[in-house]
């Protein structure tokens, strides 16, 4: 935009500018900001978590951190475009109530704790492995083979990825879990 | 249909739109008006529930009209095959034959092929040999010699014929009854039904689209199939812009599906094994796969992939470890899931990125489940309900237990977000497409690949040295994944190169096709077979599609063997020509001796001629002809009447919802006779709407999503921006049900059933309107609409929808009826405390349901 800026907001919208939207809402500061995405250390493409459509997207990051995520322009499904949940991505993995540290809950306890992810780790292999010695099914009433353990389930949101299904299902079948769900189902 | 396409998936509706500008016709059946119903040509609201009864109309008009695409009729589906003499369609009672009412269930053994054993007709004897035959659903199809069924007629003409029972069974949906089930006038219905037909045939296809409006329902599978009627009548499958289209919710539930965590399937739609076949693997082949078609070749499907989990101790002497899979013998999916937790039978539950206490039905009794656990493990970015359950939820508020009280051990364990790491979605077309990691997990944060990873090296380090055989499973399993970075993340690539597989010698399989059944090689997943060709992870190609055909074939990679469009042989006639020009996609190259197209790949064998016929004896994919193009199916025919799969019948017939206002006008029954209930009392039903304690709840309520939100909020009511947008529960009411009721616009709605009551924002719009059912007199019957996206954490708080629904479930895939139920509507905010359960038991009283 052509000419220096006028202090007053609402001279600069008489000028030419009536909805208020371009040479009106720019400022000396604004003149001086730059978007995320140039200032960006690397770029990754990626695809939108929310619903199935699979829009392309371009995720910025600075200093280790995402900093803004965009529509892939590249993608042939999406042609750059995202919706307010894709639009809002950035926000969601960097959410305030994101959490970062492992909360633990002692039976009957008013309270959370904190625990160690590798104590946390340790206690739950212990914990499958006692349920599943306690709840085992060798065979049914008429001695065919049952070999399993409906003592404990697994229940797995439909943002997983095909490997993290994969992997899941492939251990806790081996460990005799049947119980094994997602919200594929809901 | 029962979609909202243009606010539940905006991005992939400006395709629609676009489809649009160049002429085509957009139909919005949905009881909703919303966003996609604005952009339509029409929209038809329609009642919640009455899809079936909508879609038999559309069926009849074009078999009364002669309006199908008779062609493609008679080549390719099973319209001509000779159903059994003993066969009965749904009588004035509405069931067919094989009814055990004792058993509440029925013996499929007489909707099969005349011709065809009647023990081998369910496909999956191993399931049907269960007492509750819960386990009949899933099928991958009958024995047929040489892929062929016995008996057909080609002039279509045999009274027993597919296409005969097809005309008599849907003459009864007349537009007159359509409008009386649906609250649909006639002249609607039939506008769609010819808008259909004209856009059908040689020149010209239609699709359908449809989400979880169809699915949640205790009739959802035959939704869909009344949908596959109509597309198989009308020639719109395999085609270019025909096709039926479930858009689904999840950004990978389709590849939640494909490589499932579900309880009866394994990776590619191998059925889970029962006892029944006990250690014999070529039992369970025979008791699940047809010898003809695609599934012709299970056993080397299931080789390749026990191969893949137990390596070296996978040997043909031990039947490749058949016997380390474990067994089902019931239903053990999520809900009887969370009733044995209840029952204190299921102690240990892990739930990864799910927040049941939001997104599944019957809200309080999942509280009752997870409070009844030894341990609980709950993983997600945020803390979400299901980990806070013990702490923050409406039994507390209203001082019906204490965290005191309450023994459950619970971990939340911050999960890393989705940039964090590798791997790939599978989108709502089956495309899988690779993400790349951004930045390493923060903190506790980890993948959820870490964490099974994590988990299985300790119990194996743990179970070192046992000798406890039913320890052999996991201590054998395949389980060296090579990690990466500051947080020795599991490297993704080499979980996909072994979904992929490989040969003996190392070389990566190209295709399913190469798998072999004496162990030579390795696949995690039949149907991803191939997406690791050439030692290139082709899920991850990502070529700009400006620089691409329309089919983009190097974008992302297609399971199985990166086809775009299934079925797509059906785009050309029997011969092999495109049936036209302008709907040309794959077609016979008689110089070449191949099939060619547009772009995508042939999903039939690439080299059969149009005119092979299988020799006598043939099995697996030789036994289908060259003008067969369902080639999962055993007789390489789309199938217009389920010979088998299926477990409340071969044809879809209209029932109510289980909580329905009206009896039904078609038949005695008024409700799916299969569905599963649960008599139990943490879900009491509301009285059916014709008996006594009905009038009650004298409304149908149906729940959605918002454009804003995400299901149960554990990925938007964390999101400032988002709950800026969409901040409160709400209801959506006519202005009819708020004058009837007294409700203002902006005030506040308790919402009741038997379970509980909720409170919501009202928001009194036209969008919804009052429907006019039923004969002798016609009724008024007025609608709600529920957002269900909220909870007691989060940014945003609010009830949830879901603490109002019953479990009731449709038996075929054991998913509850969300879609459709009844309710009380008043004006204000629901009580606090313990008056909200004296409220809850007052209504109980009035509905005679004991508490």
């Amino acid at each position: 935009m052509a000419g220096p800026i006028s202090p007053l907001p609402f001279l600069r919208q008489l000028r030419g500018d009536p909805l208020g939207l371009g040479r009106s809402a720019r400022s000396r500061h604004s003149e001086e900001l730059e978007p995320r995405t140039k200032t960006a250390d690397r770029v990754v493409q990626s695809v939108c978590p929310y619903c199935a459509v699979g829009c392309g997207q371009r995720v910025y990051v600075k200093d280790e951190k995402v900093v803004q995520i965009e529509g892939d322009p590249d993608s042939p499904i999406s042609r750059g475009r995202l919706c307010p949940k894709g639009s809002a991505s950035e926000s969601y993995v960097n959410s305030p109530i994101r959490e970062y540290k492992i909360k633990y809950r002692p039976p009957h306890a008013t309270g959370w704790e904190e625990l160690e992810l590798d104590a946390a780790m340790d206690m739950i292999a212990d914990r499958v492995i006692r349920t599943r010695a306690q709840t085992w099914e060798e065979e049914t009433e008429d001695g065919k083979p049952l070999r399993r353990t409906l003592g404990f389930a697994v229940l797995g949101g439909a943002t997983l990825d095909s490997e993290e299904n994969y992997l899941m299902k492939k251990f806790f079948s081996a460990a005799g879990a049947v119980s094994i769900e997602n919200q594929a189902r809901i | 249909m029962g979609s909202n396409m243009a606010e539940q998936h905006p991005v992939g509706f400006q395709w629609v739109v676009e489809a649009k500008e160049r002429g085509a016709s957009v139909m919005h059946v949905d009881p909703r008006f919303t966003r996609t119903s604005a952009m339509a040509d029409l929209h038809v609201p329609l009642r919640a529930g009455t899809d079936i009864a909508f879609l038999g109309g559309v069926i009849n008009y074009i078999l009364s009209g002669g309006r199908e695409f008779t062609e493609y009729v008679r080549h390719y589906t099973n319209a001509r095959v000779i159903i059994k003499d003993e066969f009965r369609d749904v009588d004035e009672l509405g069931l067919f034959s094989g009814w055990m009412p004792e058993d509440g269930v029925y013996d499929v053994s007489s909707w099969g092929y005349k011709g065809t054993q009647g023990e081998l007709t369910a496909g999956k004897k191993e399931q049907t040999g269960d007492v509750s035959g819960d386990q009949a659903h899933g099928a991958h199809g009958m024995k047929l010699e040489h892929g062929e069924p016995p008996e057909q007629d080609w002039t279509l003409e045999h009274p027993n014929c597919v296409f005969q029972i097809l005309k008599r069974h849907f003459a009864r949906y007349t537009p007159e009854v359509v409008e009386r089930i649906c609250g649909v006038p006639r002249e609607q219905m039939l506008h769609v039904a010819e808008t259909l037909c004209r856009n059908s045939g040689r020149e010209r296809t239609g699709a359908v689209c449809y989400a979880v409006g169809w699915t949640q329902h205790t009739h959802g599978v035959q939704n869909i199939r009344a949908a596959a009627i109509i597309q198989l009548l009308l020639g719109n499958i395999g085609r270019p812009g025909g096709g039926i289209l479930a858009l689904r919710g999840h950004a990978n539930i389709q590849g939640s599906t494909d490589i499932p965590t579900l309880y009866d399937i394994l990776p590619g739609y191998i059925p889970m094994p029962h006892p029944t076949s006990e250690d014999d693997l070529d039992r369970f082949v025979e008791l699940n796969g047809p010898d003809t078609g695609v599934w012709g070749s299970l056993k080397s499907y299931t080789v390749s992939m026990l191969k893949a989990w137990w390596g070296e101790a996978a040997t043909p002497a031990n039947n490749f470890a058949y016997s380390y899979l474990p067994r089902i013998d019931g239903d053990h999916s999520h809900y009887p899931m969370m009733l044995r937790m209840i029952d204190r039978e299921t102690k240990g539950f892990i739930v990864i990125g799910q927040n049941p206490v939001v997104g599944s039905a019957n809200s309080s009794l999942q509280r009752k489940a997870l409070a009844n656990l030894d341990w609980l493990v709950v993983r997600d970015t945020s803390e979400i309900e299901t980990a806070a359950f013990w702490y923050d939820s409406p039994e507390i508020e209203t001082g019906k237990t204490r965290p005191e009280e309450i023994g459950t051990e619970v971990f939340f364990m911050p999960a890393a977000a989705y940039t964090e790491k590798d791997g790939t979605f599978t989108n709502t077309q089956r495309l899988l497409q690779w993400r790349f990691k951004a930045v390493e997990p923060p903190w506790d944060c980890r993948s959820d690949l870490w964490f099974t990873h994590q988990l299985g090296k300790r119990v194996r380090e743990k179970l070192a040295g046992s000798d406890d055989p039913k320890d052999r499973p996991i201590l054998d399993l395949t389980w060296d994944y090579p990690t990466q970075g500051p947080q020795k993340e599991p490297d993704a690539e080499t979980i996909m190169q072994e979904v992929n597989g490989r040969h003996a010698d190392g070389r990566f399989i190209s295709k399913y096709q190469e798998l072999k059944d004496d162990g030579s090689t390795t696949c995690g997943s039949w149907i991803h077979a191939g997406i690791y060709a050439d030692g290139v992870n082709q899920a991850a190609r990502k070529r700009p599609g400006s620089e691409q055909s329309w089919i983009a074939p190097e974008w992302g990679w297609a399971w199985p063997a990166d086809r775009r469009i299934l079925y797509n042989r059906a785009s050309a006639d029997p011969a092999g020509k495109p049936w036209s020009e302008r709907k040309r996609y794959i077609w016979w190259d008689s110089d070449k001796r191949a099939w060619t197209g547009v772009g995508d790949n042939p999903d039939f064998e690439p080299d059969k001629d149009p005119g092979y016929e299988p020799p006598e004896g043939a099995k697996g994919m030789a036994a289908i002809s060259g003008s067969s193009p369902f080639i999962v199916h055993p007789d390489g025919l789309g199938w217009l009447f389920s010979p088998s799969g299926l477990v409340d019948g071969p044809l879809p017939t209209h029932y109510e919802p289980h909580e329905s206002p009206i009896d039904n006008l078609l038949y005695r029954e008024r409700s799916n006779p299969t569905r599963q209930t649960f008599e139990r009392p943490e879900n009491p039903y509301n009285p059916p709407g014709v008996e006594p304690g009905g009038e009650v709840f004298p409304f149908v309520f149906t729940t959605y999503r918002l454009t804003e939100h995400h299901t149960a909020g554990g990925m938007s009511r964390s999101v400032p921006f988002l709950n800026e947008l969409q901040p409160e529960m709400f209801c959506e009411v006519s202005p009819e049900l708020a004058a009837e009721r007294g409700l203002e616009h902006g005030g506040w709605a308790m919402i009741a059933t038997t379970r509980t009551v909720i409170e919501a924002r009202v928001l009194v719009t036209d969008r919804l309107r009052p429907l006019r059912i039923g004969s002798d007199p016609p009724r008024t019957v007025h609608q709600v609409g529920l957002p269900y996206h909220w909870g007691r954490k989060g940014l945003v708080t609010g009830d949830s929808a879901n603490e109002l629904l019953p479990l009731v479930l449709d038996r075929n895939v054991h998913i509850s009826e969300y879609k459709a139920a009844t309710c009380d509507i008043r004006p204000g905010r629901r009580p606090r405390g313990p008056a909200l359960r004296e409220l809850v038991a007052e209504y109980r009283r009035r509905a005679g349901v004991s508490s």
